[in-house]
């Protein structure tokens, strides 16, 4: 017999402060297992252990500190361990002007990283050059690698560095298994001369 | 390799060739973007070559195309981590060449927002040597009174972290009740906090042994690497560009320099932990001379310049002058004196000087920032040469190397 | 201060005479043109001489005036007198066919990277220098960036329209 349980007798009703649920996806359930498609968890499961790779060159670097610390803590969205190796790594965050010197190294990680990898391109500067329009910077990184999330602002609040954060993992979150070995991602991976 | 043929392995060594390492562009988030190839003995440096440029955004060639007032967006992004510092010092570049004098209220209230920025830096450096060392946790901890910092900036300009702060001849706007009630609550509450930090530090066996006698430089080798700030300062010269050529009224505050005597990481991490403190005392005497300014005068946040700062808008609408001065300085048709001048302030790192060079004409003719993380760089070699490779990462965290500074 | 402006200017013209070309009282810090091929000895004797010792090197620049014809390039020191709190600023031109100048580095090592990266901005050679390559920008480029002839954008940049941007 097994043993009641009391809690949550009284659950709040909270649908009326558009509070997002996630739904559980469609599947088989049973005593101790749930069988479900695997294109259906993959999704979740990647979304919200984002191994990210700061890339911080100059000032959304210092934000991108501000945003790993406690007042702005991006560790409660998964990406508590932030690592240096890209081979490591999910996701490429660039932060701060890439010169020209500098776009060859950004193209070096972006090809060291393993599939599936994100790029999210944080900042101005990042994104198209910034107030730096001049001879030696890069006018944005997607002239050299393909960006998924841009981030504008110079630098951009820690609210808006979540947000891409968050939008990367709706990116995560809906992409299907086979993206990687369309036609059209080698397509778009030909544009920018990487094999 | 034809390139080790000049370098020769020491004595007793018990590696055939050396090897090369790449310490590279990309580090470990903070530092910032320069490169090492060192020549390594096993795990000795013998030879290091640097390479910066990185990040160079060409500052100066931008500056002549911008007007004086434009410039200060430039400013901000030198040493991004006191952006309001090297703001300052650029707003006093201009108001010496344009011969405009500040009220002293003016004057006390940049104090504060300097020493703010200097503490700032101050705490990311020391943080940075913390987690260098492998001891995070107090980085975490002082990052929370740097947003108190930031929420402070915010009060007075708007902005976080690259600030755009003040006018030529002042503030935009006077400060808020709420910017003199967070000041006054971080100067009850940091003390306690820095005391807690530096108790993690300064005499923790392990990070006295890691950082004593590393990365040392002698005072003659410093002057003659045109060292300035809180890397001269360890070494044991009392150089500061507040006390020899004050500005902005610094020969009314009462401070003291604190001096190294060895030029090591560790003597470094203390003279910038004990800056601290003479920045809170600096914060606390200009608050109260602040705050001692009553009724009308207690209103002043600008000088008067109308050519160089916007007239107010009743005067704009009213008065004939006030509308010319208006347009020109928005339309951007001010013209500066000829003349050149070169003005230097005593940045978080050391001495940041502006040469300002003008034929006359909207925009600067030419512009130079005297960038002392870009001149203590050259140093890294000399320093690291014939140290461990892990002595050599610490000192490079110490000796506070902003790569936005350094490539300007 | 103990030195004052008219006691530098008293040793400095005994010693070089003629080969002084200039003197600016009126700005902030006493300026003194030389003769290009003097700067090094200048220096030195600045550095030496008992009752000067400037022995800090504060700022080591370039400028160019292409107006000036036969002087095109100029290389701007700034000295200064720790003890005695005294500044001083040495200018010297010379034409931009030629731009050769002797190198400071062996008496300030400070001096090793701002001649780099005066080098990179407007090609001056400085003679004697340990390491004259590129400091700031690539390696490969051709150009001398802040030379007034150059613009500020790079001109191959396809994404831009100049014409939308005001330029």
């Amino acid at each position: 017999m097994p043993r009641p349980v009391r809690f949550n007798v009284n659950p709040k009703d909270f649908s009326d402060r558009g509070i997002n649920e996630i739904e559980m996806p469609e599947g088989h359930m049973g005593e101790g297992f749930f069988a479900t498609s695997f294109d259906k968890v993959v999704g979740l499961a990647r979304k919200n252990s984002i191994w990210p790779l700061p890339f911080a060159t100059s000032c959304c670097g210092i934000e991108f500190m501000a945003t790993m610390g406690s007042h702005y803590d991006l560790a409660r969205f998964g990406s508590e361990r932030v690592g240096f190796s890209p081979r490591q790594c999910d996701l490429l965050m660039v932060m701060g002007t890439i010169a020209k010197k500098m776009g060859p190294v950004v193209r070096q990680v972006y090809l060291q990283m393993a599939e599936p990898r994100w790029v999210m391109a944080v900042g101005a500067c990042a994104s198209s050059g910034g107030i730096f329009d001049t001879y030696s910077v890069l006018q944005g990184i997607d002239q050299v690698v393909p960006v998924d999330v841009y981030v504008p602002g110079c630098p951009p609040r820690p609210e808006a560095i979540i947000d891409g954060v968050l939008k990367i993992q709706d990116l995560i979150h809906n992409e299907s298994l086979r993206r990687r070995h369309s036609d059209q991602y080698k397509h778009l991976l030909e544009t920018y001369g990487i094999q | 390799m034809p390139e080790q043929a000049n370098i020769v392995l020491p004595e007793g060594s018990l590696e055939k060739q050396t090897t090369r390492l790449n310490l590279g562009p990309t580090h470990p988030a903070t530092h910032g973007v320069f490169q090492n190839i060192l020549e390594m003995d096993g795990e000795r440096i013998i030879k290091a070559e640097s390479t910066v440029g990185y990040i160079h955004r060409a500052f100066e060639k931008l500056a002549e195309r911008r007007p004086l007032y434009q410039i200060t967006t430039l400013t901000d992004r030198l040493n991004y981590c006191s952006a309001p510092l090297n703001n300052m010092g650029w707003h006093m570049t201009c108001e010496k060449l344009l011969d405009v004098k500040t009220p002293k209220r003016v004057d006390y209230l940049r104090v504060i927002i300097m020493e703010l920025s200097r503490i700032s830096d101050h705490l990311i450096c020391n943080s940075i040597v913390g987690v260098d060392t492998g001891a995070y946790t107090g980085f975490l901890y002082v990052m929370q009174y740097r947003e108190l910092i930031y929420e402070i900036y915010e009060e007075v300009c708007g902005s976080r972290l690259t600030t755009n702060m003040g006018r030529i001849g002042g503030f935009e706007r006077n400060f808020s009740n709420t910017a003199f009630q967070k000041i006054e609550q971080f100067l009850q509450e940091f003390p306690k906090v820095w005391k807690e930090f530096e108790n993690l530090f300064m005499r923790n066996r392990i990070f006295i042994e890691r950082t004593k006698g590393t990365g040392a430089i002698s005072a003659e080798r410093a002057l003659n690497y045109s060292f300035t700030g809180p890397n001269l300062r360890a070494a044991g010269i009392d150089y500061d560009v507040r006390v020899h050529a004050p500005y902005s009224s610094y020969e009314d505050f009462d401070f003291i320099i604190p001096v190294g005597t060895t030029g090591d990481n560790y003597d470094r991490f203390m003279v910038r932990g004990e800056e601290v403190w003479q920045s809170l005392s600096i914060i606390r005497q200009a608050y109260e001379k602040v705050q001692s300014f009553k009724g009308q005068d207690a209103e002043i946040y600008h000088a008067d310049a109308p050519e160089y700062y916007l007239p107010a808008k009743a005067d704009v609408y009213t008065k004939m002058e006030a509308l010319i001065y208006h347009f020109k300085i928005v339309m951007g048709e001010t013209e500066i004196p000829v003349g050149e001048v070169y003005h230097s302030i005593e940045g978080a790192n050391g001495e940041l000087g502006f040469y300002l060079v003008s034929d006359g004409g909207r925009t600067p003719y030419r512009l130079h920032f005297r960038r002392p993380c870009f001149i203590y760089y050259q140093a890294y070699e000399e320093i690291v040469s014939n140290t461990m490779l892990s002595d050599a990462i610490i000192t490079l965290s110490s000796l506070n190397l902003i790569a936005g500074e350094m490539d300007a | 201060m103990s030195i004052s402006r008219d006691h530098i200017k008293e040793k400095l013209n005994t010693q070089f005479g003629d080969g002084i070309v200039s003197w600016n009282d009126a700005s902030d810090i006493l300026t003194l043109e030389v003769k290009p091929d003097l700067n090094l000895k200048v220096l030195t004797f600045l550095y030496d001489e008992p009752s000067l010792r400037f022995q800090f090197l504060t700022d080591l620049t370039g400028i160019h005036f292409p107006d000036k014809t036969g002087a095109e390039i100029g290389v701007i020191y700034h000295v200064h007198n720790l003890k005695e709190n005294i500044r001083l600023r040495v200018k010297i031109f010379v034409p931009i066919q030629k731009p050769d100048v002797y190198t400071a580095t062996g008496l300030f090592s400070g001096a090793n990277w701002m001649e780099r990266e005066t080098f990179d901005f407007y090609g001056i050679n400085f003679i004697g220098h340990p390491n004259l390559k590129r400091v700031l920008n690539v390696d490969e480029m051709d150009y001398h960036p802040l030379r007034k002839e150059y613009p500020l954008e790079d001109q191959t940049r396809i994404d831009k329209d100049d014409e939308m941007f005001g330029r």
